[in-house]
Order: C-alpha cells, then sequence, then structure tokens
C-alpha cells in the first residue's frame, strides 16, 4: 500500500526523521487557519500517489493565508496524470535550500534482502540518476537481522560521498529512517529531497512510503491509510466480501481458483478477444482454495454487479478441491442470487478440470441452467466467453 | 530420481495438529509420504491418529530429528509464528523446510532468509507461500494434489500453486520426476534457478517445465542460468501479460513496478535463452509433448 505525502510525514515524524511541520485538508477554507499556524505563509502541497506534482502545478507557495485559500481552490480538484486532488497539505515553508540529497532503504527481491541507497544528487527521478550517472547513487545492501546501527549508517553516508559538514546529520537520518522502516514494515522508504537548508540542518522536504498488506496483523494503525476514497466502487466491496479482486477495464468478468490460474485465465481471454472484437478482461478474481457456495455467489455477486461485464468466465482446476463442489457452488450460488431477487442475465461460461471434474460436469449439465455453458478446455472456454461478450 | 525428496524423505509437520495441518498431513499420507512426527511444544508427547497411523508429537524440530531421523519439515504455522517456526528448523539444521503458509510479512522473510544465509544454508528452505513439493510415487511434502498424475520424465518448477496442478494435469499421460511449487511471495528461499540446476542434474528428468509470474527478476535470471547452464530441453510459461502496472495480482510478489517485472520482458529473456515459451497453459503443455516426442 502506498502513501499519501503527508503520511509519509506522520510516520517520518513519529519515528524522529526532521521533517517541517505541516497539517492535512479538504476544503479551500482551511488552508487559511493552518496557514496562520504556521505564522501566515506556507507551501500549498496536492496529495496525490503520483510522481510530477510540482510540474503540474500541483505545489504553491502562499505569502499569506489568504493566498493559501486561492491557490487551495486552484488545487483541490485538479487532475494530476489522472488522480483527482482531494486533499492538500499546508506545509511549513523550508529555509533556504542550499543543497538536496536522495535516501531510500527498500526491499531487494533479487537478493533478498533490504538495500540502502542515497545520493547527493536528490531533488529529481532517482531512476535518472541511476541510469545517467549510476556512480552518484550508492546501493548498499543491508542485513535484515543487523539493521543500520550509527556506523552502518557513516558506512552509507561515506559511500554516497556526502559533504563532511553534513555527514553526521545524514548519518542521524538514516538511523531513524531505518526506524521508520523495520518499526512500520515498510516495503520502501524515501526521503526525496532530504534538504539541507540555510542553518546547516537537514530535514526532508517530501517522501514516499510504501507499506507491506502481509504485515497488517500486527500493524492495526495502517488500516486509517487505506484510501477509501480513491477505491474502486467494486474493489471496495469485494474487499469487504474477503475476496482477492482487481478491477480491469474490459468485458469478460473472470472468477477462478488460485492467483496464478486467475491470472493466466485473464491472459487467455485477451488472447481469444483478439478474434472476437478486441474484448479484454473485465477483472481479476481468485476465489482461493476451498470454493464454498457462499464464496462464489460473493464472488458473482460483485462481476454480475460490473455494469462492464457482457459474460463472465468461471475458470476452475480442481486441486485439493473437488470440482463437484465447485458445480454444486456454481449452482447455489445462482439460485441464492435469484433468493435474493437479482435476476442472472449475463452469459456465464464454466470449466472446471481436475478433481471430480466428470461429476462437476454432470451436476452443471443436470441443473441445465439457461445462462450458464460448459466448455471443458480453458482455452475453448475461454474462447466461448470472448465470443459472448462480443455478440452483447 | 527425483529432485529434493524422495520416498527415503522422512517427513515432519510444524502446526500439524491445527486444522489446515491436520487435513493436508491426512493427504500426504494418503499420498504414500512417510511422516514420523509432528511439532507443537504444547502437545509433545502425544500422538496423533490419522486413520489407524499413529503419528507422534514433538516439542521442537530438533527433538523430532533425534527421535525419528527426519530430514524434511512442512510448516502449516499461522504467519504471526512462522519466522519462528522457520528459525526453529534452521537451528535444527534439518535440510528441508517447505513453508506452505501464505500471508507472512516480507520483513519476517528477509530475516529468517538472512538467518540462514548467516547459518550456512544448511537448511534448504521451498516458499513462503507455496504449494510445496511432490515426487509422484514416492513422497508429497505439501498440498499438491498426490493423484493428478504419476511418476515419469518431466520436471516441473512454479511460482504458482494452480498452475502446478493444470501443467501436471496437462501433462498427466507423461508424468513427472518431480513439480516444486517456489511460491508467489517477492522473498522466497528455493528459487528456479536451484529447482533448473537440481533438474538438469537428475538423469531421469528429460525435460523441464517452468512456470513463471509478473514481478521481480526471478524468470530472467532464470533465462541467463539456462543459457549458461541447462542442456535439456527446457519450456516455459508466463502468467501476468494483461496485470496492470502496480496492483498486486492475489500473490504478494505478483506486482508490475514501472517498467520491471512484466510478463512481456520475462517471456523475451526465455525465448532469448532458448526456452520455447507457451502463450497458454494448454500451448505450452503441446510444446513439452512436441519435443518429448521427438526425441
Amino acid at each position: 500500500m502506498d502513501l499519501f505525502e503527508y503520511q509519509a510525514r506522520d510516520l517520518f515524524a513519529k519515528h524522529g526523521v526532521p521533517v517541517l511541520a505541516g497539517e492535512v485538508i479538504d476544503t479551500p477554507e482551511a488552508a487559511r487557519e493552518a496557514t496562520e499556524k504556521l505564522g501566515g505563509k506556507s507551501v500549498v502541497k496536492a496529495q496525490v500517489k503520483v510522481g510530477g506534482r510540482g510540474k503540474a502545478g500541483g505545489v504553491k507557495l502562499a505569502a499569506t493565508p489568504d493566498e493559501a485559500v486561492a491557490r487551495a481552490t486552484d488545487i483541490l480538484g485538479m487532475d494530476i496524470k489522472g488522480h483527482t486532488v482531494h486533499k492538500v497539505m499546508i506545509a511549513e515553508t523550508a529555509p533556504e535550500i542550499l543543497e538536496e540529497y536522495y535516501v531510500s532503504y527498500l526491499l531487494d527481491r533479487t537478493n533478498r534482502t533490504f538495500l540502502a541507497m542515497a545520493s547527493v544528487a536528490g531533488g529529481m527521478d532517482i531512476e535518472q540518476v541511476a541510469e545517467e550517472t549510476p556512480e552518484k547513487l550508492a546501493k548498499v545492501p543491508v542485513n535484515a537481522n543487523e539493521g543500520v546501527t550509527i556506523e552502518k549508517a557513516r558506512e552509507i553516508v561515506a559511500l554516497a560521498k556526502f559533504p563532511a559538514e553534513v555527514a553526521e546529520k545524514v548519518a542521524e537520518v538514516l538511523v531513524t529512517l531505518w526506524k521508520t522502516f523495520i518499526a512500520e514494515d515498510a516495503l520502501l522508504v524515501e526521503v526525496n529531497p532530504l534538504a539541507k537548508v540555510a542553518n546547516g540542518d537537514v530535514i526532508a522536504l517530501d517522501g514516499k512510503v510504501s507499506l507491506d498488506e502481509n504485515a497488517e496483523f500486527r500493524q492495526p494503525g495502517h488500516e486509517e491509510f487505506v484510501d477509501h476514497a480513491a477505491a474502486n466502487p467494486l474493489e471496495a466491496a469485494a474487499k469487504a466480501k474477503n475476496l482477492n479482486y482487481v478491477k480491469l477495464d474490459g468485458e469478460v468478468g473472470i472468477i477462478g481458483n488460485g492467483a496464478g490460474l486467475v491470472m493466466s485465465t485473464l491472459d487467455v481471454v485477451a488472447y481469444a478477444g483478439e478474434n472476437h472484437g478486441g474484448v479484454k478482461p473485465a477483472n481479476f478474481l481468485d476465489i482461493g482454495g476451498g470454493a464454498s457456495a457462499a464464496v462464489m455467489a460473493n464472488g458473482l455477486e460483485i462481476i454480475l454487479g460490473d455494469p462492464d461485464v457482457k459474460s463472465v468466465f468461471v475458470n476452475v482446476f480442481g486441486g485439493i478441491t473437488a470440482c463437484d463442489e465447485v458445480a454444486n457452488g456454481i449452482v447455489q450460488a445462482l439460485q441464492l442470487l435469484a433468493d435474493k431477487g437479482e435476476a442472472v442475465t449475463k452469459p456465464l461460461v464454466v470449466r472446471l478440470d481436475g478433481n471430480n471434474a466428470e461429476l462437476g460436469r454432470k451436476i452443471l449439465s443436470d441443473a441445465n441452467h439457461p445462462l450458464v455453458q460448459r466448455v471443458d478446455t480453458m482455452d475453448g472456454a475461454a474462447d466461448k466467453a470472448a465470443e459472448l461478450a462480443a455478440a452483447k | 530420481m527425483a529432485i529434493f525428496l524422495n520416498k527415503d524423505s522422512k517427513v515432519i509437520v510444524q502446526g500439524m495438529t491445527g486444522a489446515t495441518g491436520m487435513k493436508h498431513t491426512k493427504l500426504m499420507l494418503a499420498d504414500g509420504t512417510n511422516i514420523v512426527g509432528g511439532v507443537n511444544p504444547r502437545k509433545a508427547g502425544t500422538t496423533v491418529d490419522f486413520d489407524g497411523t499413529e503419528v507422534p508429537v514433538f516439542g521442537s524440530v530438533a527433538e523430532a530429528m533425534e527421535k525419528t531421523g527426519a530430514n524434511v519439515s512442512v510448516l502449516f504455522v499461522p504467519p504471526a509464528f512462522a519466522k519462528a517456526a522457520v528459525v526453529e528448523a534452521i537451528d535444527a539444521e534439518i535440510p528441508l523446510a517447505v513453508v506452505i503458509t501464505e500471508g507472512i510479512a516480507v520483513h519476517d522473510s528477509a530475516a529468517f532468509w538472512a538467518y540462514a544465509t548467516a547459518k550456512g544454508n544448511k537448511t534448504r528452505i521451498i516458499g513462503p507461500n507455496c504449494p510445496g513439493l511432490i515426487t509422484p510415487g514416492q513422497s508429497n511434502a505439501g498440498i499438491i494434489p498426490g493423484d493428478i498424475t504419476k511418476p515419469g520424465k518431466i520436471g516441473l518448477v512454479s511460482k504458482s500453486g494452480t498452475l502446478t496442478y493444470q501443467m501436471m494435469y496437462e501433462l498427466r499421460d507423461i508424468g513427472f520426476t518431480s513439480a516444486v511449487g517456489i511460491g508467489g511471495d517477492p522473498v522466497i528461499g528455493t528459487t528456479h534457478i536451484d529447482a533448473l540446476e537440481a533438474f538438469e542434474a537428475d538423469p531421469d528428468t528429460e525435460l523441464i517445465v517452468m512456470i513463471g509470474e509478473i514481478g521481480g527478476d526471478a524468470e530472467e535470471r532464470a533465462a541467463d542460468f539456462i543459457a549458461k547452464n541447462v542442456t535439456k530441453p527446457v519450456v516455459g510459461y508466463v502468467a501476468g501479460f494483461t496485470a496492470p502496472e502496480g496492483k498486486t495480482m492475489g500473490h504478494a510478489g505478483a506486482i508490475v513496478s514501472g517498467s520491471s517485472g512484466t510478463a512481456q520482458a520475462k517471456k523475451e529473456a526465455l525465448e532469448a535463452a532458448g526456452v520455447k515459451v507457451g502463450k497458454t497453459p494448454t500451448e505450452t503443455a503441446k510444446l513439452a509433448r512436441e519435443i518429448l516426442n521427438a526425441k
């Protein structure tokens, strides 16, 4: 889960990373009081989870509280690269910035370790620095069980060739930033820029944090970071039902078991769609292992509630789960929906293979539901589902 | 022959007495796995009956190994306790630990991997978030259905559980030496490369099927390894061509970040290494069949 800048700022502050004062607001009028609290001037910063805010006009200086209201009026509601601005941060203005640096910790999947990255060439896109001037970006592996002590931090600072007068201050930031990374179960903590300002201090002026959703069980506080406003309504409804769902922009609704098989199903449907007017998968939905009738009903309800969906492809390989149970689940799910008064009008293509497939197929044939078609191979079923979606 | 697991493997189950552990221990026993014990400090000294097979419960992995000669542990331990359980297995120096658990925090996986490395990697870790591995006709350590296929000459390594089952089913008439599900998390123990290396060395494996998915660069590195070290034919499949950037697709590790981790890049890397890559699982199986038929 990626956080907004103000949420990252709050986490930095909590763990001792030096930041400027700031307050997040969602109405222009609130910018006045927030700016008054900061002594009458502020920076108005759009809160969107995408880079390039400054260039897009989403970051403005305000010399007076009135000006802050005007800038907040401009920025709230603005569209930045497809992200609508719902909140702005009213931040303290920084003292004169003398230099801009970069520091981060992230997961290095390739080497199965954590990685510290640091550069004196901050304030710009770090991928550009890595590409154009790789010698200016120090990358230092951090052992998960050893962490970043002040000694390790000094090693990173030395490798990145920070100027002597800020070396110790940057090392201290690296230690507190590591605390943030560990304490919050983060996948990424990034400060860019880390600014050296006129009085010699170093301050985190902007940052990014991404949190590990697998750590939610021990991070109850992270629930408040979830951006319910931006969530797709179908994704929110699926999440409320504990379903693993991602909305896509096609027409064929997909239900399957197992993340890999569902990803594969999306691809196979997209290929089949090339022969049927370019129809594409409408979603990712993994109902997991033991697909009970209730889970199947929940899944079907979400998919059928998507106005973009023209046909549905249920693709199940019975591993531990037996296909007769899955077939019963589908039949019962359709009955459950009918009982709830939700008429099913979209065609379903069902492919069952694996454990007890014959039994499962027989159950579907016997139920003889007018909208349910059985196709017994994955590629064939994908083609049928695409054809039905294209015909609608 | 087989890789990592065979008829002589003596298997213990950490978390055997939980609901998932009970269910799958029963299934593993039914597949002929030699399960010699479970581990649960609160139930040490008791036994659990699985349809007439009495399986003793030990207080620790070390004790179970000492009393039974166990050399494989399968872990069905909930995410909150998984790190401690894996560290216990590493401390006991059990040769193979198969971590089935889904939903382990990545800081925990990174920590137990760093710990295993510091201890000299005496324990091979498979997973987490994986279906385990099966050597058909000999032993089954995990949750892969034992009745899909039979012993044969194909070696399979996959990030995904259900695609493992699908591929075993597609090629069920030919059969498999071993099938290894390495898991879909960002940090895993055994990699595609480890399995490729073992299959290359296994005299009974004539062809290797490798299944990957979006996220990370494991497939690209595997392609590099294949080009340099694998003489046996390899057929590949990659899932996730239609996955949007920045969205996690079910598996915690299945995410395209910026331009990295895409299915297209993985496919191209594999093809450049001489791997035939199928567009669908069925087409992939067909490619494998054609190569074996031509031999």
